[in-house]
Order: C-alpha cells, then sequence, then structure tokens
C-alpha cells in the first residue's frame, strides 16, 4: 500500500506539473514534450486503478501514435509565438466560459462517483459482478463492447473510417508528369526487352 | 538474521530491483559481444576479419570501445537545446531496456508477468520513436533534423503491420499474456505459432502464420532502423542522420539502446511465433528436474533462438542494399498493411470456424 501510495502521488503530481507546462511553455515542442509526458504519467494512473488495458491502449495511440505526428507537424512549422499572444485578450472571454463548463462536469461526475460508485449509478449494462473477478481487464471491455455495445463500436469505426477517406480525398493530388515507379513493370523486365543489340556499320550511325 | 520476508513492502522493492539487475546485467554483457558478433559476421560477408587485436579473436573489442566512448568530450552544439538534447538518449536507452521487463525469459523467470504483456510491449517499441526525434530535433543542424523526421514516419508506418501481426498471434493463443503465449506453444515445433500454434489439425494457419513471420521480421528491421531500413542514419545522404552531433556517452548510450531493441525485436520474434523458452520437442524429462534446472533449460532455448535470429538481422545488414524511402512507404502501407489485414481476418475466421473452434 507505502509503493501505491507514493506511486500515485508521484505521477498525479507529474500529470499536473506537465499539463500546467504545456500551456506555460514558451517553445511548443516543449509544450509537445510535456503533454506526452502528461500522458504518459496518466496511463501510469490508469495502471494503478487496475485499468491496465486502458493505460496501454493509451500509450499506444496516444503517445505512440498522435503525440508523434504532432510533434511532427510542431517541428516542422514556424510557429511565432508572440503573433500568437496577441489575440490572448480576445479569446480569453470563451476560453473561460469552455473551462467553465468542464470543470461544472467534471465536479459532478466526481462527486455522483464518490457517493454511489461509478457501477451503481450507470444506467448502461455493466459486467456481470460473479465474473468481474476472474476475468482479466482486456477479456472484460471486450466481453461488453462486442455485446452490448456493438453498435455503437461499429458505428465509431464508420465515424473514423468516413474520417480517414474524407483525409486522403482532400490531400490526394494527381500531378501530371511525375515519373512514377511501376514495380510490377520492373519485376516483370527482362534482358530481351531491357536492351537491344544493334551492329553498327562504320560510318553509319543508328536510329534508336 | 532471519528467514526474509519476500513478501513484505522492502522484501518485494529488493527482490523486483534485484532481479532488474540481473536481467539489465545479462542483456549489456551480451550486447557487447552481440556487437562484437555483428561486426565479425558483417565482417565475414565482406571476407575481411573484423575487429581481431584486442583480446583473443578480438572478444574484448567492445569493453575498449567502451572505455573509448566513456572517456571522450561530451561535445553540445551552439544552438542545440541542451536538455532536449541530453534526455534524448536516456529516453532512447531506459525505453529499450524497460521493454525486457515483460519478456518471459524461462518458466517462472519474468520481471513483471502482467495479463497485457504483449501490448506494454506495442507500447513501448512505439515510443522508441522519441529517442530518434527529440534527439534530431534538439541538434539544431539539418541532417539530425531530417533523419529524425525520416525515422518518425518510418517507425509510425510499420508499427500498424506489427500490430496486426501480433494481432494474429494473440488471435491463436487467446491470450495478450506473454507467459500464457508461450506455454501455449509448449509440446515440440509443430505448436509453435508460425506452424498454426496447435499440431496437425492447425497446421492449415500455418498458411497464414509464415508469411506473418516473414512480415513481423522484415517490420521488425524497420522499426530498429536497421539495413535495409535504416534511412535515418543513411551516411551516404544523411551523414549519421539523428545521430550527427551526438559524442561520447550520449552517442554510446543511443547505440546501446538501438542494439537492446534489436534483440529485443529477436526475443519477441521467438516468443510470439516460434515457442519462446520451449524446446523444439517434447520435454516430459525436464517436470523431475529440479525447477531452476527447468528454467535454465528453458532461458538456453530463448538465448539460441534469440542468437539464430539475431544472425539473421547481422546477414541482412550485410547482404541487403538500402531501400530507398519512398520504396519503404510503398512497401509499408501497400504491401504490409493490407496483407496483414487479410491475415487478421483469416485468422480470426479460421479460430471461429476452423477445427480449432
Amino acid at each position: 500500500m507505502v509503493l501505491q501510495a507514493i506511486a500515485f502521488w508521484l505521477l498525479a503530481a507529474t500529470t499536473v506539473v506537465a499539463a500546467l507546462s504545456v500551456i506555460s511553455a514558451r517553445n511548443p515542442v516543449h509544450s509537445v514534450l510535456f503533454l506526452i509526458t502528461a500522458f504518459f504519467s496518466a496511463a501510469g494512473l490508469f495502471v494503478l486503478l487496475g485499468a491496465e488495458f486502458l493505460a496501454m491502449i493509451l500509450v499506444v495511440v496516444y503517445v505512440g501514435a498522435v503525440a508523434v505526428l504532432f510533434l511532427f507537424v510542431v517541428m516542422m512549422l514556424d510557429v511565432d509565438f508572440v503573433a500568437l499572444r496577441q489575440g490572448f485578450a480576445r479569446y480569453l472571454p470563451i476560453g473561460a466560459v469552455i473551462a467553465g463548463v468542464l470543470t461544472v462536469e467534471m465536479v459532478i461526475v466526481a462527486a455522483s462517483v464518490a457517493t454511489g460508485g461509478a457501477a451503481a449509478k450507470s444506467t448502461g449494462p455493466v459486467l456481470h459482478v460473479s465474473t468481474a473477478g476472474t476475468v482479466t481487464n482486456a477479456e472484460a471491455i471486450g466481453r461488453v463492447l462486442y455485446t452490448d455495445y456493438v453498435y455503437f463500436f461499429q458505428a465509431a469505426g464508420m465515424v473514423l473510417l468516413v474520417a480517414m477517406i474524407g483525409a486522403i480525398v482532400l490531400t490526394l493530388k494527381h500531378r501530371e508528369g511525375v515519373k512514377r515507379q511501376d514495380v510490377g513493370a520492373q519485376v516483370a523486365r527482362t534482358p530481351k526487352k531491357g536492351m537491344r543489340l544493334v551492329t553498327i556499320k562504320s560510318g553509319e550511325g543508328i536510329e534508336l | 538474521m532471519g528467514e526474509i520476508d519476500w513478501g513484505s513492502t522492502i522484501g518485494w522493492t529488493v527482490m523486483t530491483v534485484l532481479q532488474i539487475l540481473a536481467v539489465v546485467i545479462w542483456i549489456l554483457l551480451s550486447l557487447a559481444f552481440l556487437l562484437l558478433a555483428d561486426r565479425k559476421i558483417w565482417a565475414g560477408v565482406m571476407m575481411r576479419k573484423g575487429p581481431n587485436v584486442v583480446g583473443p579473436f578480438g572478444l574484448l573489442q567492445s569493453f575498449a570501445d567502451f572505455l573509448k566512448f566513456v572517456l571522450k568530450e561530451i561535445v553540445i552544439p551552439a544552438g542545440a537545446d541542451k536538455v532536449v538534447f541530453m534526455l534524448a538518449p536516456l529516453v532512447m536507452f531506459t525505453l529499450a531496456f524497460a521493454a525486457w521487463a515483460v519478456i518471459p525469459l524461462a518458466p517462472g523467470w519474468v520481471v513483471a508477468n502482467i495479463n497485457v504483456g504483449v501490448l506494454y510491449l506495442f507500447a513501448i517499441s512505439s515510443l522508441g520513436v522519441y529517442g530518434i526525434i527529440m534527439g534530431g530535433w534538439a541538434s539544431n543542424s539539418k541532417y539530425p533534423f531530417l533523419g529524425g523526421l525520416r525515422s518518425a514516419a518510418q517507425m509510425v508506418s510499420y508499427e500498424v503491420s506489427i500490430g496486426f501481426v501480433i494481432i494474429t498471434v494473440i488471435l491463436l493463443t487467446g491470450s495478450l499474456n506473454l507467459q500464457t503465449i508461450v506455454e501455449r506453444q509448449a509440446g515440440g515445433f509443430w505448436n509453435w505459432n508460425v506452424l498454426g500454434g496447435g499440431g496437425l489439425k492447425n497446421l492449415p494457419a500455418a498458411l497464414v502464420m509464415i508469411p506473418m513471420s516473414v512480415i513481423f521480421f522484415i517490420s521488425a528491421l524497420a522499426e530498429t532502423n536497421r539495413p535495409p531500413f535504416d534511412l535515418p542514419e543513411a551516411e551516404s545522404e544523411l551523414v549519421a542522420g539523428y545521430q550527427v552531433e551526438y559524442s561520447s556517452t550520449p552517442y554510446l548510450l543511443f547505440m546501446i539502446g538501438e542494439y537492446a531493441n534489436i534483440v529485443m525485436m529477436c526475443a519477441m520474434i521467438s516468443i510470439l511465433f516460434f515457442g519462446g523458452w520451449q524446446a523444439p520437442f517434447p520435454t516430459p524429462f525436464t517436470a523431475h528436474w529440479p525447477s531452476t534446472a527447468a528454467s535454465f533449460f528453458g532461458f538456453m532455448w530463448l538465448f539460441l533462438k534469440i542468437l539464430f535470429f539475431f544472425f539473421i538481422f547481422a546477414m541482412v545488414k550485410a547482404i541487403v542494399p538500402r531501400y530507398r524511402y519512398d520504396q519503404l512507404m510503398r512497401l509499408g502501407w501497400k504491401v504490409f498493411l493490407p496483407t496483414s489485414l487479410v491475415a487478421v481476418a483469416l485468422i480470426a475466421g479460421w479460430r471461429e470456424f476452423g477445427p480449432g473452434a
């Protein structure tokens, strides 16, 4: 229990400090690196809660893929932070409203979980108590996700597919006059097709 | 001093630290000789002798190199982001060793026997890109930056196919726990996942699993930036990519991390497809052995398999010419991704409707 407590405070402190640094760091690349730190320590908190599957998915998807692309873009862009800061006062009211709404939501959720527990308040199907202790985390999520929530799961997949196709269609450009590699043609090439033996008579030259 | 209570908080902490130390020291010592083996194999293919001066057959070459690296001056470029610059090799090194926590080395020999071991490995190996991209950016120099960007795109691309290949193995064994995956492959090489993972009646699945193991191997080459996919450090165009500005110990950390990752990928191929610490024949006789002897017996097999795959890694480096960048992307996205996606569907169907269902 002592170790858990130490781990919790360490991870929680890291998460909060890193999250604050994301918005206060002057260098955008540092911001993204702090964001990664925050994701990573949040994954650690998930492990402490016993949700190891969620923790691993968080690391694989957000840290391993999304944040890499984030870093990729931020490094390539030359972001001028002085120019960005000029609009700060103008956007402050909208930002404050969104922050306020989020805070209220989180307080409501936290309060209801603290009084009744997440499972007791949930109206959706939850895993049966008798099997909850014996199956692993990943199996438990799979059982609920692919049975009770299968339509939502499929719908989420469709949304992602549409988004993916949309991104491809928006960026796909067919430029004329670009030489492209045709691997099939290269592999199928034989000496017969690739070269021609010509006997040149002296003083005449050849026509290609 | 009485009996030590390994179950108490302090006892558990000491025990875990000792286990971690044992694994790390074993890997570091193995790496010293694997590095030499890599150079020797490469030299052999080129009909050179390779390192042969320090110690008998050059066996102490890696230790001499180590001393040389450690004793040199650390040069930090003037425009570099100092903190990130020094953090990058540390990240690379730490992550490379963190992955070994869940590798089952022998029956009962694993530092952390967690239920989502495969996912943990996948997560850690997907983090490996940060060391490279941070190093490339923080150097504040053209070639390292290009190398870092190349590596980011390359590793993200090949992770996708590695993920799908891992899913086929998970479907076959029905477990995310690496120790369980190895235990399911017991009783001889015909039970290994590469041959369908369940004797004769699952043999048709080998038609899918053998190509999957090949795809995994090639993706592992790309994931560890080994030739023919060593574009992040392509010396003919980028000097040495993200490593250009690094010297001394930080460079050493990068190199050890890279080799630890390679050996980790070898271990992963052995565990996922070739039975991990299982011998290639039935071993009923180990049941009567003391458990330590049985563990050493299993460890020997895993080590032999790792050595075999490392040999192939080294041979590939010596024989195959480097890919062009667009060819690399084509292979990852247009060949491996669709192939492994179809394989996932086939194996899922096999599990549901095949004789093993």
